[in-house]
């Protein structure tokens, strides 16, 4: 085991000037005036204000400045520390936090690209919901602690109820659609949502999804995901647009069910329906359901990538993002409604009371009714099925 | 300027072929070019970006031909004038998003139509935006080119000899439109032949107007090039480097094809004129542009309206006309965002547009003393930039700065802005300094005045107009620039237009609405005051004032 620990430090070499993550005290001291540049999606504008908070949090107790960087697409990131490896730019590269997940996540692990493992040694880990959430392991790669947990996200379906009764599985939907033609699409893949869409599809076809959990061979892709495309072939004609077009994003959906568009859509947050709402940007009949079998549930991360000059800065953003408070806030369906992280046991009553005072909004499912959660697939299918989809959709005639 | 150019094309060209040292990859190879013709979407792709860019050009050349030859000297002329001018400062991607909101199944049109008009109480479940032919962003970029192929014809004019010849013509028996045709067009059309190529190449290189009105299923090529530019897996990487290379050369075949086609015109057209036909369409070509040309600037400031309307809206369902209630939420919500980007953008605008001004002047005041004049080959050095699509070297550029060690931070972008600042900023100050009387120099110079003071205190003065129209097309020129900034600036660098364009993919119309509104206040407000500043300062000199 020892020569183990130091072989991982050997290889970790260009992490050695930096310091120590297991040493708190020194972290918070070297952290005081870094710059951290936080690469993270910024199509939402509750996400965006939620960061800018979070800016402004870790500023005054820690003095780090927090820069949101907003991305189209996680994967300019991951380029972007990509190339700085070639072009060898080691040191102060020019993302310090990436909010990552899934086959990135998998990408920038398999090519030593992430600084760590640093995750369970912040002192907010106490709190995470270890045995209960999925937030060692994204999308059945391990994290090994090159990542931290900060938001858990779950497969709900908005839908207006002023238009139509909630659905229990992917054939009743099919099935709906087709009654009721123009009123139900997802995000186009690659987007990460329209990619959990086809996931959550075949997730709820497969008499048994445990085939799911390995990676996918050239021997049973085709086999396993047939019932995919047989129920897309039927499923697109009755899309909107008749699937000639998609959203580009799950949040892009928020405005056509607004107008009346759609009455049917995907969402991967089970209180952002509440909170669009709440910023009149969906009608008040709007209410979200899950599928009989359950839906498909997955931790949101941050990364800190090998090269960042402000790796102690960007450990105490983690850290905070971890606090009770921060998940309070990114709890509260007035602000993100993102589920929480963290174990309600592990927390001091006073925490648990803040969590418990949330209302968490007309359109949101309790815990218990999100029902149960079916475990993400290996990355490699949603590459192959992603590339598949846009072959057979993307380039429609 | 030439030198990021090459140093872009450069830097697209090695993995293109499958040479790219830092990944372990040594060429040459045709690998990604294999790839590139296996992508199943490539022939769409490719048909897109052909025709997006010959119909926008086609489309916006004949309305500004057909309303000059039809209706200048008008009254309507001056007027439409006056409403187009101050549109071409309006960012592509501003009034993509107006047009957007406006003509979208649940736009502004179909809300105020529904449902007494339409009996629509939900919207039409119709491909108006993202259609597979890109019709929707071919309209979006014709009315953006439309004010800018308009004003360089209005600035070619004045070396046409235009209002002899139509005397000439109209004894002759020549309708208004005809007579223009045959005896002005082929002169103007010699002198706006850069820009409409410019046109070309834009049209069918642009990004962040695909992204907002264009298909995805596939996209053009110009957008899957950025996709792949930024895909986690490095075989997109050099994907998207051939892919840049095709785009170069398909703009360079549609450039030949169009060269051609003047060639045909020049052809069949002096047969048309040494056939005398006394054309009697001439009231329909007239009125045909002047609607179009209406509706196009009817289409900007309607497309800006509706964004002003979402920006201030609380919730709007369809089909009401107006939201439920207005609030400032939005604003005072975006309030410290909008601050900083509108910082960055200004930093960057007036720095750029700073040292493009002296450049600029420093060229046009060494040909004054120098007796020196720009040949037709300067003219394409300088128009070189605009002609080269985007697309093909700024992925190499960034490649390049970033093996150099400069990439990131404000300085590269500033860099990549000013390749595409200083040539228009060149191009509109130029005509104006070299139309100076020059005797007020010798006058000035027999008064025992050096040829710095003569610049400094007669010249620039008397040319305050014109110097404060190039800063202002500078400014709006940078203010404009999305992919330059997002790729140069490594995401380090938010300006008002990639935030906006980042925001399009969210789909909250009201943070659109702000963003795209404060861009283009950002890029109109120095044109009000290019235009409000000499009356100012000319308010005691006289016969100044419409100089």
């Amino acid at each position: 085991m020892r020569s183990l620990a130091l072989l991982a430090a050997l290889a970790a070499t260009p992490a050695l000037a930096q310091t120590d993550p297991s040493d708190w005290d020194a972290v918070a001291a070297t952290a005081q005036g870094q710059t951290v540049y936080w690469n993270a999606w910024g199509g939402s504008t509750t996400t965006n204000d939620f960061i800018a908070w979070v800016g402004e949090r870790v500023a005054e107790d820690y003095g780090v400045t927090l820069e949101h960087v907003k991305l189209t697409d996680t994967a300019d990131a991951v380029t972007r520390v990509l190339s700085e490896k070639q072009a060898g730019t080691d040191t102060d590269g020019a993302i310090d936090l990436i909010w990552i997940n899934g086959a990135n996540f998998a990408a920038m692990k398999d090519a030593d690209l992430l600084f760590g493992p640093y995750a369970e040694q912040l002192p907010n880990w106490q709190y995470v919901d270890v045995d209960g959430k999925t937030v060692q392991t994204d999308f059945t790669v391990p994290t090994d602690g090159y990542e931290s947990p900060w938001a858990m996200a779950q497969v709900v379906f908005d839908y207006d109820s002023a238009d139509m009764e909630p659905l229990g599985s992917m054939q009743d939907i099919l099935a709906w659609s087709q009654a009721n033609p123009g009123r139900f699409t997802y995000p186009q893949p690659p987007d990460f949502l329209g990619a959990t869409f086809l996931k959550q599809v075949l997730v709820d076809l497969l008499d048994d999804a445990s085939v799911l959990s390995e990676p996918a061979t050239d021997d049973n892709y085709e086999q396993v995901t047939a019932p995919l495309w047989d129920y897309l072939d039927a499923l697109t004609p009755t899309l909107w647009r008749e699937g000639r077009a998609y959203p580009p994003t799950g949040t892009a959906m928020f405005p056509l069910i607004a107008d009346g568009e759609l009455d049917l859509s995907i969402s991967f947050s089970p209180g952002a329906a509440s909170a669009a709402i709440a910023n009149n940007e969906l009608p008040d009949t709007v209410r979200t359901f899950v599928l009989d079998k359950g839906t498909i549930g997955n931790a949101s991360f941050v990364a800190i990538p090998y090269n960042s000059g402000s790796t102690e800065g960007a450990m105490v953003v983690a850290n905070f993002l971890m606090s009770p408070e921060a998940q309070v806030r990114a709890q509260n369906p007035d602000v993100l409604g993102y589920g929480t992280v963290l174990d309600m046991e592990a927390l001091s009553d006073e925490q648990r009371a803040a969590f418990d005072a949330l209302d968490l909004g007309i359109a949101t499912l309790s815990p218990a009714a999100l029902g149960a959660v079916q475990a993400e697939p290996h990355p490699s299918w949603m590459t192959r099925i992603a590339d598949d989809w846009a072959q057979r959709y993307g380039v429609a005639q | 300027m030439l030198g990021p150019l090459l140093a872009g094309i450069y830097g697209t060209i090695l993995p293109a072929f499958g040479h790219l040292p830092a990944a372990g990859l040594t060429g040459p190879s045709l690998d990604a070019f294999r790839a590139l013709f296996d992508w199943p979407g490539l022939p769409h792709a490719v048909t897109l970006s052909l025709t997006t860019g010959l119909t926008t050009t086609f489309i916006a050349l004949f309305i500004v031909v057909g309303l000059v030859a039809g209706w200048s000297g008008t009254r309507s002329f001056r007027a439409l004038e006056r409403a187009l001018s101050p549109l071409l400062s309006v960012p592509h991607a501003a009034a993509a998003f107006g047009l957007a909101f406006l003509i979208a199944p649940s736009g502004w049109i179909a809300r105020a139509g529904s449902p007494w008009l339409t009996g629509w109480d939900r919207p039409p479940d119709v491909l108006i935006l993202q259609d597979h032919w890109g019709l929707t962003m071919t309209a979006g970029l014709i009315i953006k080119e439309i004010p800018f192929l308009l004003l360089m014809t209005l600035a070619a004019l004045g070396q046409a000899d235009v209002v002899r010849a139509r005397t000439v013509a109209a004894a002759l028996g020549y309708g208004r439109v005809t007579g223009w045709l045959k005896c002005v067009f082929p002169r103007v059309y010699s002198q706006i032949r850069l820009p409409v190529y410019v046109v070309l190449a834009y049209g069918m290189s642009v990004v962040d107007v695909a992204v907002i009105l264009g298909p995805n299923t596939p996209p053009p090529l110009s957008v899957q090039i950025v996709r792949w530019m930024s895909a986690p897996d490095f075989n997109a990487r050099l994907l998207a480097n051939a892919a840049a290379i095709l785009q170069l050369a398909l703009v360079i075949g549609a450039l030949l094809v169009w060269r051609l086609g003047e060639g045909l015109v020049a052809m069949l057209g002096r047969r048309w004129i040494m056939a005398g036909t006394r054309s009697t369409c001439d009231p329909v070509i007239a009125a045909a542009s002047v609607t179009l040309a209406a509706t196009s600037a009817l289409a900007i400031g309607g497309g800006l309206a509706v964004l002003a309307v979402w920006s201030f809206a609380g919730f709007w369902g369809f089909p009401d006309a107006l939201p439920d209630a207005f609030s400032l939420q939005n604003w005072s919500r975006h309030a410290s965002g909008l601050g900083d980007a509108l910082g960055q953008t200004v930093l960057i605008a007036a720095c750029v547009t700073l040292v493009s001004l002296a450049l600029a002047i420093g060229c046009l005041e060494a040909e004054h003393r120098h007796g020196l004049r720009l040949t037709q080959r300067g003219m394409w050095l300088l128009y070189l930039p605009l002609i080269v699509p985007q697309t093909a070297f700024l992925p190499g550029l960034q490649t390049f700065l970033l093996n150099a060690g400069l990439d990131t931070g404000i300085a590269p972008v500033m860099l990549a802005h000013l390749v595409f600042v200083l040539p228009y900023v060149f191009l509109s100050l130029a005509d104006p300094f070299r139309a100076w009387d020059r005797r007020t120099a010798t006058v000035a110079a027999a008064l025992g005045a050096s040829p710095n003071r003569v610049l400094w205190a007669v010249r620039l003065p008397m040319l305050l107009r014109p110097v404060l129209t190039a800063t202002a097309v500078g400014l709006s020129v940078s203010v404009g620039q999305y992919l330059p900034t997002l790729l140069i600036g490594g995401g380090r660098v938010s300006t008002l237009t990639t935030e906006a364009v980042a925001l399009s993919s969210g789909g909250d119309r009201r943070a659109i609405a702000t963003y795209a509104l404060m861009q283009t206040a950002a890029a109109l407000v120095p044109f009000a005051l290019a235009l409000g500043l000499p009356a100012l300062a000319y308010r005691n000199r006289k016969g100044l004032q419409h100089g």
